[in-house]
């Protein structure tokens, strides 16, 4: 094993993991506002990728270009979840929170397969193979621009929340539903935009990743999972505590190959993943529990 | 209340005779239903009736498939004791995962991603152990016979898991009439109350924990010598986690009848649908309708169609409110 390789791996993770977090970011930003886990969110992101596939060999469109396309696409997907099921449900017993929206998710991933079918599909894009190097490694341009943009989209999320007026709606709702109300604030419309925003980060992300990796069905579960992971390292709720849980759990996957099969990396997301929940459920950054 | 056993044992009768008149095909499409309610009936311990929701119970189905298929490759070991030690296997594990979620006070959503890991990580490393055939996974001879467990036909299959689904159900009826039955019902309904009370909830949760597991993963050794071949997508997946729990909330979670009227219900509309979606080239509607349709069950009859059945039934079968 060589530095160099390390190195190269590092870089890889940490490129990857930028990504990781945009996905994580709106499944926290949910879990805060909602309090419910969004089992569909894997499958969301699939659709963000078919949608700027779709995209790009019908129109030709870049899936740079198309980005706001697929993430206005998903918004409007998870705007109407939200107002058909997500808020007659919040009440629910947790048991019954949980299968509407692992339904979703079923629905979604076959939904995907009876449109596009079983076969991975990976479209060539303009700057899909572009590389330069930094020392000893091996950058893709795609990666560094999927990295950038997935930290821009997070921390405009942010800056959203904080200071817009429906951000400041939003974060209202979250804190305590019934005091929102009591105000004025429309809190079932609040949680329809939330929910929309969320999943349309998701869909940025699914549209980020088409460069990447080829897409298919199937993918959804993984993406939940990992969304999973990042959001409980991150601490629930916290949403830069997310971002830095994708870095952290890039990196810690992409270094794990180094000792293990790449296909068994997973294996160590999964089990940093219990360890937090034991002795940090919190998350490593705080959040809401 | 004595009408209702009449019925059942009535039904019962049908069932028994059933295999008198029908062919091979509808034979399966029953020996599906029988399963999957059998499946049900074994979360609805964990779940239903104790209140710790599992979503990946598929860990438990393919820990039975895997080790009684393996002890009987290797050494030639009859399914029959095979399934003791994959409940065995099952069960340990099971106490594992329950002391880590009950001990860390993991509940609701924690403990269900718990549960999610746990048999993805049961996944990824299955699929990486070349003695049980790693990702391509098992193909299993076809020897018929009692000792292996393997018939021609459906009719014995039909039998077999109509007497798990049966047993399974018998098993969980007299669980929840007993005291250690009555006292996870009452973890589910307030774990700080029932504590605040004495019980020890911590305990009563391994228990549920443990038959739960035990039961779950005989219906995997039952359902890998009724389709020989196993694989860890397939055994340990998550879209089987899905599938054993849909029936018994559509049905009615933490009842006995609940399972077993959820999979009549839905075990024929999914077996019948995927094959005709799937002649016609729509292979994944079935599982479309299916999300739909679990949607529609948790919006507007959250208890299952149980509920309204005995609704339906209360004056003639003289049910207490």
């Amino acid at each position: 094993m060589s530095l160099a390789l390390a190195f190269q791996l590092l870089i890889q993770g940490i490129l990857l993991g930028g990504i990781y977090g945009l996905t994580a970011v709106g499944l926290s930003l949910i879990f805060g506002v909602m309090g419910v886990i969004n089992f569909a969110h894997g499958q969301m992101m699939v659709m963000g990728m078919y949608i700027s596939y779709w995209l790009l060999v019908l129109l030709g469109l870049d899936p740079y270009l198309s980005l706001p396309l697929a993430a206005g696409a998903i918004f409007v997907l998870g705007y109407v979840m939200q107002s058909t099921v997500v808020n007659r449900i919040l009440d629910f017993p947790e048991a019954m929170q949980v299968l509407p929206l692992v339904a979703m998710g079923l629905i979604l991933e076959n939904l995907a397969l009876l449109f596009w079918g079983p076969d991975p599909r990976s479209p060539s894009t303009a700057l899909g193979l572009a590389t330069f190097t930094l020392g000893s490694a091996t950058v893709d341009v795609s990666r560094l621009i999927a990295f950038g943009l997935a930290i821009a989209f997070t921390v405009f999320l942010v800056l959203f929340l904080k200071k817009s007026a429906t951000g400041k709606r939003i974060r209202a709702a979250a804190d305590n539903r019934l005091g929102a109300q009591l105000v004025g604030i429309k809190v079932d419309r609040v949680n329809n935009i939330a929910f929309g925003l969320g999943a349309a980060t998701t869909g940025a992300a699914g549209a980020l990743l088409l460069p990447l990796m080829p897409v298919s069905p199937y993918l959804g579960h993984d993406f939940t999972t990992t969304a999973f992971v990042v959001v409980i390292l991150g601490g629930m709720g916290n949403l830069l505590g997310a971002l830095v849980g994708g870095l952290i759990l890039g990196v810690t996957e992409s270094l794990a190959t180094l000792a293990l099969p790449a296909t068994l990396k997973q294996v160590v997301s999964f089990g940093l993943l219990v360890l937090i929940m034991l002795y940090k459920p919190q998350g490593l950054f705080g959040g809401r529990r | 209340m004595r009408r209702l056993y009449l019925l059942l044992g009535l039904l019962l009768a049908v069932l028994l005779l059933l295999p008198l008149v029908l062919d091979k095909y509808l034979l399966g499409i029953f020996v599906m239903i029988f399963y999957y309610a059998y499946l049900g009936q074994s979360w609805n311990v964990l779940t239903g009736y104790t209140g710790h929701i599992s979503l990946g119970h598929a860990l438990y189905v393919g820990i039975g498939a895997y080790v009684s298929t393996f002890l009987a490759q290797k050494f030639g070991l009859t399914p029959w004791l095979g399934m003791l030690a994959g409940g065995a296997l099952a069960a340990v594990v099971a106490l594992g995962l329950g002391y880590l979620g009950f001990r860390f006070g993991l509940r609701g959503v924690y403990f269900v991603i718990l549960t999610i890991s746990c048999a993805e990580i049961a996944r990824l490393v299955v699929s990486h152990i070349d003695a049980v055939g790693s990702f391509s996974g098992i193909f299993l001879d076809f020897h018929p016979g009692f000792a292996n467990f393997q018939f021609r036909g459906n009719v014995h299959y039909y039998y077999i898991s109509l007497g798990f689904m049966v047993l399974g159900s018998l098993a969980v009826h007299l669980l929840a009439r007993s005291r250690t039955g009555r006292l996870m019902v009452a973890i589910r309904e307030d774990e700080q109350a029932a504590l605040a009370l004495g019980v020890d909830s911590f305990k009563y949760s391994m228990i549920a924990i443990a038959i739960s597991a035990f039961m779950t993963s005989l219906a995997g050794t039952f359902y890998a010598n009724y389709v020989f071949y196993l694989s860890p997508n397939s055994m340990f997946g998550m879209a089987l986690s899905i599938d054993l729990i849909l029936r018994p909330i559509i049905g009615g979670l933490g009842t006995v009848l609940g399972p077993i009227i959820g999979s009549f219900v839905l075990t024929p509309l999914s077996e019948v649908s995927r094959t005709y979606f799937a002649q016609s080239g729509l292979e994944g509607l079935h599982l479309v309708l299916y999300g739909v349709l679990a949607i529609l069950v948790v919006l507007f009859m959250r208890q299952g169609i149980l509920v309204y059945l005995a609704r339906a039934l209360r004056p003639w079968l003289k049910l207490e409110e």
